[in-house]
Order: structure tokens, then C-alpha cells, then sequence
């Protein structure tokens, strides 16, 4: 499995990111201004204040050259996982539904949170007991989930909350606890929490996040059949 | 053509920076303040205004969450 980590100018997580990928497979830098994705077998869009999050986080990182292929990667089925500014990035493209706004409690809050894994059948979580808990950091300031009542709906009806705070640690304000949400496809996750920074007992509180990289490269390589809920999408 | 975009988060989605604003005014003696809400100012020149819309839609604002209204300046508006 060969994991591609994009850098905008502004990511500040992309060394975690391929620290962490490198733990399961192979992992390269990709640059935002190259359109060729190497290769890759999985794209991380990772954490970070993309063009200084200027207008709003994610909005220009969105039309960055190497989104292009990005997009057109996530379209064909092929595996995006997008952690905190990736996951702000790939609601501003489209590929995933709703958007991230200012944190309820209005400050940029760094905490250790607990998730609970609503679905471990996707190719982000299938080494996940359904149902598991994980222990893993957040630390931003534009992390509260939200979709209008309908959209909340279908996404809850469809199965593309995959991961959700545990009671008393949504900081967030996000609606419905959500932490995570995958397409309609479930080939491309966006989380708010950051996954790479929970890989080593020792300066990670927990080593729960890499359960998400195991995950990734463990799934077959040829994701586009092998979605969540119905894969029309 | 110099243009002046206002974008506001939409109506019914909570806004922190708007409720802070809200708090801070009564503590500084100003009664009276009810709703507050705080968006953005984006002001432009522009050699099509036809493109605006386009513009507002696709990067200066995000119609999921925000509303915009555009003014036209030079007079013209």
C-alpha cells in the first residue's frame, strides 16, 4: 500500500501523517502544485492551516492543482482520508457532504477526545470492533460538523457516520456527536480528530489511531466496488 | 466596477463570534442589543460584474452555510 500525503503551503501534520502511514506501507510527500499522484494507493489530505485557512479553512486549498487529481482519484474509487484541515479541504470540494464551522465554545481547544466507532465496515475502520472506543487528540478552532436536518438525516439513514464523540466530549459542538463522515461511496473519510498523532504510546496518549492506517492498508487495492451503503454515489 | 460582497452565516445556524459580541455589549452599558450576527466583507474590483454571482458561489462564500448579497459601488448601485 502506497500512501500519498499532500502539502499545501500552511499543512503543519504532514510529517505525523507519513510517520504514520509508514507504520503500514509506503509513504511520499505530494506537493499542492504537481497534479501527478505517484502512484499512490491511498491520499492523505492532512491537518494543517492550508493558504493560512484565508477566507475560509480549506476554500483555496480546494482549487490547489493537486486537488484536481485528487478529486478525480476519490471519484474512480480510489481511497481519500481527510484528517482536520483535509477534512475542511474535502468538504469544500464536494467529496464530502455538510461543512466545518467555528468551534461552539468560539477557542481553539486542544484535548484528548474518545470516539466511538459507529461503523467498522468501512475501509477506514474494518479493523475496528463496531461499537470501539478511541482515544485520539483534536486540536482546532473550526471543528463543529454541520448539515442541515435532512442531510443529517440521510447521512445517519445511509450509514456515513463512521465515527462520532463519546458522550461529553463533543467540545465541538458538532451536530448529532459527529466526528466523521464518509461518502456515499465510503471510499473517502474526513475526521476533525487527528488519528496520526495517536500512533505511539509514548508521546500519542494512545496508539488508537493507527487502527485508521491499518485499516487503509489492509483493503484491497482496487477499492471502487467494495463501498459502504448502496455505492451509487 | 467596484463591488462590495456581505456574507452572513444563514439564518438559524448558531453563531459563536455573533453571541460573543452579543454578551460583550451589555457588559460595556450598552442595553438593549438583541440579535447579533457576524459575517464578512469582501469588497472588489471587478471588469464583469455579470461574474460576481459565479464568484460568490464558487469561493467567496459557501451557499451551505452562508448567505451573500452584492452592491455594486460607483454610484451605480
Amino acid at each position: 500500500m502506497k500512501f500519498g500525503v499532500i502539502q499545501f503551503p500552511g499543512s503543519c501534520d504532514e510529517v505525523d501523517a507519513l510517520a504514520a502511514a509508514a507504520r503500514v506501507g509506503e509513504a511520499a510527500l505530494l506537493w499542492h502544485g504537481d497534479r501527478d499522484l505517484r502512484g499512490a494507493d491511498a491520499i492523505i489530505v492532512p491537518g494543517g492551516f492550508s493558504y493560512g485557512d484565508y477566507l475560509r479553512a480549506g476554500a483555496i486549498a480546494r482549487f490547489a492543482p493537486v486537488m484536481e487529481s485528487v478529486i478525480a482519484f476519490a471519484r474512480d474509487g480510489g481511497l481519500v482520508l481527510g484528517i482536520c484541515n483535509g477534512f475542511q479541504v474535502l468538504c469544500e470540494a464536494g467529496l464530502l457532504p455538510g461543512a466545518l464551522l467555528g468551534n461552539a465554545n468560539r477557542r481553539f481547544t486542544s484535548r484528548q477526545v474518545a470516539l466511538r466507532v459507529e461503523r467498522a465496515d468501512t475501509p477506514f475502520t474494518r479493523t475496528c470492533a463496531p461499537g470501539a472506543r478511541l482515544s485520539i487528540p483534536a486540536k482546532h478552532a473550526c471543528g463543529r460538523y454541520y448539515a442541515d436536518e435532512l442531510t443529517l438525516d440521510a447521512l445517519q439513514a445511509r450509514g456515513q457516520v463512521v465515527l462520532r464523540y463519546a458522550p461529553g466530549h463533543n467540545f465541538n459542538g458538532s451536530l448529532r456527536d459527529i466526528a466523521g463522515v464518509c461518502n456515499e461511496a465510503g471510499n473517502v473519510l474526513g475526521l476533525m480528530p487527528h488519528p496520526e498523532h495517536a500512533v505511539d504510546e509514548l508521546v500519542g496518549g494512545s496508539a488508537d489511531g493507527l487502527a485508521l492506517f491499518q485499516s487503509i492498508a489492509r483493503t484491497p487495492q482496487a477499492p471502487a466496488a467494495g463501498g459502504v451503503g448502496a455505492g451509487a454515489g | 466596477m467596484r463591488a462590495r460582497v456581505l456574507i452572513r452565516p444563514k439564518a438559524g445556524i448558531l453563531d459563536p463570534q455573533g453571541e460573543a459580541v452579543k454578551r460583550a455589549l451589555p457588559a460595556l452599558g450598552f442595553d438593549g442589543v438583541g440579535d447579533v450576527r457576524v459575517g464578512r466583507l469582501v469588497e472588489l474590483d471587478v471588469a464583469d460584474p455579470a461574474q460576481l454571482q459565479a464568484m460568490c458561489e464558487k469561493l467567496l462564500a459557501n451557499p451551505l452555510v452562508e448567505d451573500y448579497e452584492l452592491q455594486l459601488l460607483d454610484g451605480s448601485a
